[in-house]
C-alpha cells in the first residue's frame, strides 16, 4: 500500500482541490455562454422574460463563480508551495501561460462578472450584453491558457534543459502554444464544460416544468439548453482528445493503457470495448474487441501502429541506460556558471529524465542493478484498470449526453417539453456531466504518472522540501473548509433553485401548462 | 531587443507595480474586511460596506493571483522558494482568500442573524489574516529567512511558522495591518453615505496617525536594528540565473545602502509619510477623493520603500547569505522575460482601461436608504 509522505500526501491534496475546483469551472464556462446566449435573445427581442431568465441563471451563476476564483487561487499556490522543485525546474516556462491567463482572461472575466451583477440599470441593453459576452470570453480565454500549461506537462516542447541554471528554459513560445495536445484539449475541455452548463440548465427546467412552476422561463431555458447541449456534446465527443494522443512518450502508454493494449498490434489495431485488464499477467481477460476503431481514432490512419504497453516498457528502459550517461556528467558539472554539455552526451541529456526515475529505487542511480532498471521502467505503466474503466464510463456518459440532448432538441423543436418520465431522467442526470468530466482528468492527469512533466520529471522529484506533518495539515484543513463549503454552497443553490426566477409579470407561477405559450414563435 | 540585465531590471519594476497594485486595489477590498464588523452597525449599514466593494472585488482579487503568476513566470526561484518556505503562512492567507468571496457572495443569501453575523466575522478574519501575514512576510525578508540550496538547486527551508513570528515581522505586520485598514477606510468615506462614511473617516484617520509613527518605529529598527545585505565583489548583470555564484555579506545599515547612491529612491518613504498625513488631514476634513488618493499614494510608497531597500535582493537567506536570491541570479531566462514583458505591453494597459471603465460606470457612493430601497445592489 502506499505510505503517508510527502509526495503521496501533495498528490493527494492536488488532486482533491483540483477536483474540488473543477466543479465549479465547468459550470462557470458553460452558463457564461448561456446567459449571453439568453441575454442576446432578451436585446433582439425586447422580451422580459428572457431579461428576467438572464437574472435568475446569474443569480446562480454568481454563486458558483465565487466558488470557483476562491478555489482557484489554492491551485496556483499549490505548485510553489507542494512543488517546489517542479517550479523551480520548468516555471520559465510554466509560469508564462499562466500569468497571461491572468493578464487576459481572468482579469476580463472578473472586472466584468461585478458589472453583469450591478450593471442592470447603470448601462443600456446593448452595454451590458457586451459586458456579459466579455465575461464568456474571458471565462473561454481562461480555460485556454490552463490547458496550454497542463498539455505543456503531457508534451513539454519548445523547451531545453540548461545545465548553467539547472532547469529547463523556454526555447519557443510558439510551440508551447501550439502543441497539438493544448489544441484538443482545450477544444474538448471546454466544450464538456458547455454540456455542464446546458445540463445544469434543461434538468433545472426540467424540475420546474414537472411542478409546473415559472413555465414560461423554464421552456424557454430548456430550448436553449437542449441545443447547445447537443452541438457541445457532439463536439465533446467527436472531438475528443484521444487525437493528441499520438503526441508524446506517455501520451502513448496512456492510450495503451486507457485500451489495455498490451502488444502492439499490426494497424489498424482494434478497439477493448469490454474486459478486465489484469495488471500481474499484463493481459485483459473477458475482452470483447472491435477491429480498426482504435487505430482510427488514435493515428486518424490505417497504416499507422498503435504502441502497446509492452513495447513501451522496453523503450522505457533503453531510454534509462541511455540517460546514465548524462546523468553522471550533470551530477558533477551541473550548476556550474559555464556548464556546457560535451556534444557527445547529447543524445544522453533527452534521456536523462527516464534515468531519473531510477531514484525512486536508490538515490545512486548510476550503481542500478539490470532488475532495478527493470523495475523502474515498469514504473512507467499508469494504472491500467482506473484508466480503462474510467475511460470507458466518460465515453458512455458522452453518447449518453449526445441521445438525452438530441431527444431534447427534437421535441423542442415540436414545442412539446416530453413525456413526465422523459422530464425526470432529465432532472436526475444533472450531476452526470460532473461524474464525466473528473473522470476525464482522472484520465488525463493520473493517467500521466510516474511523469509531472512527461519523459522530463518524475512526480516524486518535483514536491518541496517541506515535513509531511505541514502538508497533512494543509490537506486536513482542505479537507475541512472545503466540504464545509461544499454543503453550503450546494444548500444555497438548492434554496435559490426553489425560489426559481422573480418575475414582473405574472406570467411564470401557477399558469397552466399549456402546449406552447405564444411568445415561443420567438424562438 | 533588450538585453538580459535591462529586462531583469524591467521585471523587478514591474513586480514593484503588481505589488503596488494589488496593496492599492485589493488593499482597499482588505480594509474593508477589517473594518466592516466595527463601521458598520445594523444590517443594512453592513449590506451598505459590502455593496461599495460588492462589483469590484472579483476584478480586485485577479491583481494576487497576477501577482503570484508573475513571480512564478519571472522569479520562478523565488516562487519556489519563497511559497514552499512560508508553507503554512502561505496556507492562512490562502484561506483568507477563499473565505472572502464566500463571505461576500454567502452572506445575503439568508436572512437569519446568526449566518449574516458568522459571516461578517468571517469577513473580518478574511482581512486580518492575510494583512498581517503580508507584513509579518516582508519583515521577515528584511531580515532574511533560512534557506539554501543543494548543487541541484532544491532548496531546503529550515524554519517553520513560528519562527516567522519574531518582534520585528510582527511589527511589520501591524504596520500591513494598519495601512490596509487606513486604505480601506479611505474607500469607504469615498464610495458610502451617512454613519458608515463618518465612522470611516474618524477610523481613517486614527489608522493614518498609526502608520506615521509605526512606519517611523519600523523605519529606524530597519536602519539599526537589522543586518541588510550586499553582494561583495563583481556582479555578472546577465549571467546564469544560479544564485550559488557570488559572495553576500551582512551588515547594519546595508539597507541603507540604496537611498545613499539613488537619492530619488527618498520619493518612496516620502510618499509613505506624506500620503499618510495628508490623508489623515484629509479624513479630517472630510476631503474624500484626497483622502482615498493620499491613502493610495502611502500604501504604494510602502511597497516601494520595501523594495527600494532591499534592491538587488529579492530573498536573502539568513542561513546562507551567498545564497540569497537576487535580481541578478532568480529570473527567468531571457527569452521568457522578453515574451512576459511583451504580453504585459499589450495586455496591462487594456486591463487598466475597462478597469478604470468600470470603476466610472460604478461611480457614486451606496447609502443605507438606496439599500433600504433595494434600488440594484446584489449583496
Amino acid at each position: 500500500m502506499f505510505e503517508l509522505d510527502v509526495v503521496t500526501l501533495s498528490r493527494l491534496q492536488f488532486a482533491l482541490t483540483a477536483m474540488y475546483h473543477f466543479l465549479f469551472v465547468p459550470l462557470t464556462l458553460g452558463l457564461a455562454l448561456l446567459l449571453a446566449i439568453m441575454e442576446s435573445v432578451y436585446v433582439m427581442t425586447g422580451r422580459v422574460v428572457w431579461r428576467e431568465a438572464t437574472q435568475f441563471w446569474g443569480t446562480l451563476f454568481g454563486i458558483n463563480f465565487a466558488m470557483g476564483v476562491a478555489t482557484g487561487v489554492t491551485m496556483e499556490f499549490q505548485f510553489g508551495t507542494n512543488w517546489a522543485y517542479y517550479s523551480h525546474y520548468v516555471g520559465d516556462i510554466f509560469g508564462a501561460p499562466l500569468a497571461i491567463e491572468g493578464l487576459m482572461a481572468f482579469f476580463l472575466e472578473a472586472t466584468f462578472v461585478g458589472l453583469f451583477f450591478f450593471g442592470w440599470k447603470r448601462l443600456s441593453k446593448v452595454q451590458h450584453l457586451v459586458v456579459t459576452w466579455l465575461v464568456a470570453l474571458g471565462a473561454n480565454f481562461s480555460a485556454l491558457w490552463i490547458l496550454v500549461a497542463n498539455a505543456w506537462m503531457q508534451n513539454p516542447v519548445g523547451a531545453a534543459f540548461n545545465p548553467q541554471t539547472m532547469r529547463m528554459e523556454l526555447t519557443s513560445f510558439a510551440e508551447v502554444l501550439f502543441n497539438p495536445v493544448a489544441q484538443s484539449k482545450f477544444v474538448h475541455t471546454v466544450s464538456a464544460g458547455y454540456v455542464t452548463g446546458a445540463m445544469f440548465v434543461m434538468s433545472i427546467g426540467a424540475y420546474y416544468i414537472l411542478n409546473r412552476r415559472h413555465l414560461a422561463i423554464a421552456r424557454r431555458s430548456l430550448t436553449v439548453a437542449a441545443s447547445f447541449g447537443l452541438a457541445s456534446a457532439l463536439s465533446v465527443v467527436v472531438l475528443g482528445d484521444e487525437s493528441g494522443y499520438t503526441a508524446g512518450e506517455n501520451q502513448k502508454m496512456k492510450i495503451a493503457a486507457i485500451e489495455a493494449m498490451w502488444e502492439t498490434e499490426p494497424p489498424p489495431a482494434s478497439f477493448t470495448v469490454f474486459g478486465f485488464p489484469d495488471l500481474k499477467s499484463e493481459t485483459t481477460k473477458d475482452e470483447i474487441r472491435i477491429p480498426w476503431v482504435l487505430g482510427l481514432i488514435a493515428t486518424r490512419s490505417l497504416d499507422k501502429p498503435v504502441e502497446g504497453v509492452k513495447a513501451l516498457v522496453e523503450r522505457a528502459e533503453t531510454r534509462i541506460r541511455n540517460g546514465m550517461a548524462g546523468y553522471q556528467w550533470l551530477a558533477k558539472e551541473g550548476g556550474r556558471p559555464n556548464a556546457a554539455v560535451p556534444p557527445e552526451l547529447e543524445a544522453s541529456m533527452r534521456d536523462v529524465g527516464h534515468s531519473l526515475l531510477v531514484k525512486r529505487i536508490r538515490p545512486d542511480i548510476e550503481n542500478a542493478t539490470n532488475a532495478q532498471i527493470h523495475e523502474a521502467a515498469l514504473t512507467t505503466i499508469p494504472d491500467v484498470p482506473v484508466l480503462f474503466w474510467s475511460f470507458r464510463i466518460m465515453v458512455a456518459l458522452g453518447f449518453y449526453f449526445i441521445a438525452l440532448f438530441a431527444v431534447a432538441f427534437y421535441l423542442s423543436s415540436k414545442r412539446r417539453c416530453g413525456k413526465p418520465w422523459f422530464l425526470r431522467l432529465t432532472m436526475y442526470s444533472l450531476p452526470l456531466p460532473w461524474v464525466a468530466a473528473e473522470l476525464g482528468w482522472i484520465v488525463a492527469e493520473y493517467g500521466r504518472q510516474p511523469w509531472i512533466i512527461d519523459a522530463t520529471m518524475p512526480t516524486f522529484l518535483g514536491v518541496s522540501n517541506v515535513p509531511a506533518s505541514n502538508v497533512a495539515a494543509s490537506l486536513a484543513a482542505f479537507v475541512l473548509f472545503y466540504s464545509a463549503l461544499a454543503i453550503i454552497d450546494v444548500a444555497l443553490i438548492v434554496k435559490y433553485v426553489r425560489i426559481g426566477p422573480q418575475s414582473e409579470e405574472p406570467h411564470s407561477s401557477g399558469a397552466p401548462a399549456l402546449p406552447a405559450p405564444a411568445s415561443a414563435k420567438n424562438l | 531587443m533588450l538585453d538580459y540585465m535591462t529586462l531583469r531590471l524591467i521585471w523587478w519594476a514591474l513586480l514593484g507595480v503588481l505589488l503596488a497594485g494589488f496593496a492599492v486595489l485589493d488593499g482597499f477590498d482588505i480594509g474593508v474586511a477589517m473594518l466592516h464588523p466595527f463601521i458598520a452597525r445594523s444590517d443594512a449599514q453592513r449590506r451598505v460596506t459590502l455593496n461599495t466593494i460588492g462589483p469590484v472585488w472579483e476584478g480586485n482579487q485577479v491583481w494576487f493571483i497576477l501577482g503570484g503568476g508573475a513571480v512564478f513566470a519571472a522569479w520562478p526561484p523565488l516562487y519556489a522558494v519563497s511559497f514552499s518556505g512560508f508553507y503554512l503562512a502561505m496556507l492562512l492567507v490562502l484561506i483568507g482568500f477563499i473565505l472572502r468571496p464566500v463571505a461576500i457572495v454567502f452572506r445575503g443569501k439568508r436572512e437569519e442573524r446568526g449566518w449574516r453575523e458568522t459571516w461578517d466575522w468571517l469577513f473580518f478574519v478574511s482581512g486580518v489574516v492575510p494583512a498581517l501575514i503580508f507584513g509579518v512576510a516582508f519583515g521577515n525578508l528584511l531580515q532574511g529567512v533560512p534557506f539554501h540550496f543543494d548543487q541541484t538547486l532544491r532548496a531546503t527551508y529550515e524554519g517553520g511558522l513560528l519562527g516567522l513570528l519574531n518582534p520585528f515581522a510582527l511589527l511589520c505586520g501591524i504596520v500591513s495591518v494598519t495601512m490596509l485598514a487606513m486604505q480601506g477606510a479611505a474607500w469607504l468615506s469615498v464610495k458610502s453615505e451617512g454613519d458608515v462614511a463618518v465612522r470611516a473617516r474618524r477610523y481613517g484617520a486614527i489608522a493614518a496617525i498609526l502608520l506615521v509613527l509605526l512606519i517611523s518605529v519600523a523605519g529606524l529598527w530597519t536602519l539599526f536594528g537589522v543586518e541588510g545585505y550586499r553582494i561583495a565583489g563583481a556582479i555578472d548583470y546577465a549571467g546564469p540565473s544560479n544564485p550559488l555564484a557570488k559572495t553576500v555579506t551582512r551588515e547594519a545599515g546595508a539597507w541603507l545602502d540604496n537611498y545613499r547612491a539613488y537619492r530619488w529612491m527618498i520619493a518612496a518613504p516620502a510618499a509613505a509619510y506624506a500620503g499618510a498625513l495628508v490623508a489623515a488631514l484629509a479624513f479630517a476634513f472630510a476631503a474624500r477623493r484626497i483622502a482615498l488618493l493620499a491613502s493610495s499614494l502611502s500604501v504604494a510608497g510602502v511597497a516601494a520603500m520595501a523594495g527600494f531597500s532591499m534592491f538587488p535582493f529579492l530573498l536573502p537567506s539568513s542561513t546562507q547569505p551567498s545564497q540569497s536570491l537576487t535580481v541578478w541570479d532568480a529570473s527567468s531566462s531571457k527569452a521568457t522575460l522578453s515574451l512576459m514583458l511583451v504580453a504585459v505591453i499589450v495586455f496591462l494597459p487594456i486591463v487598466l482601461a475597462y478597469t478604470s471603465w468600470v470603476y466610472y460606470v460604478l461611480r457614486g457612493a451606496v447609502s443605507e436608504a438606496a439599500i433600504r430601497r433595494g434600488d440594484d445592489y446584489y449583496y
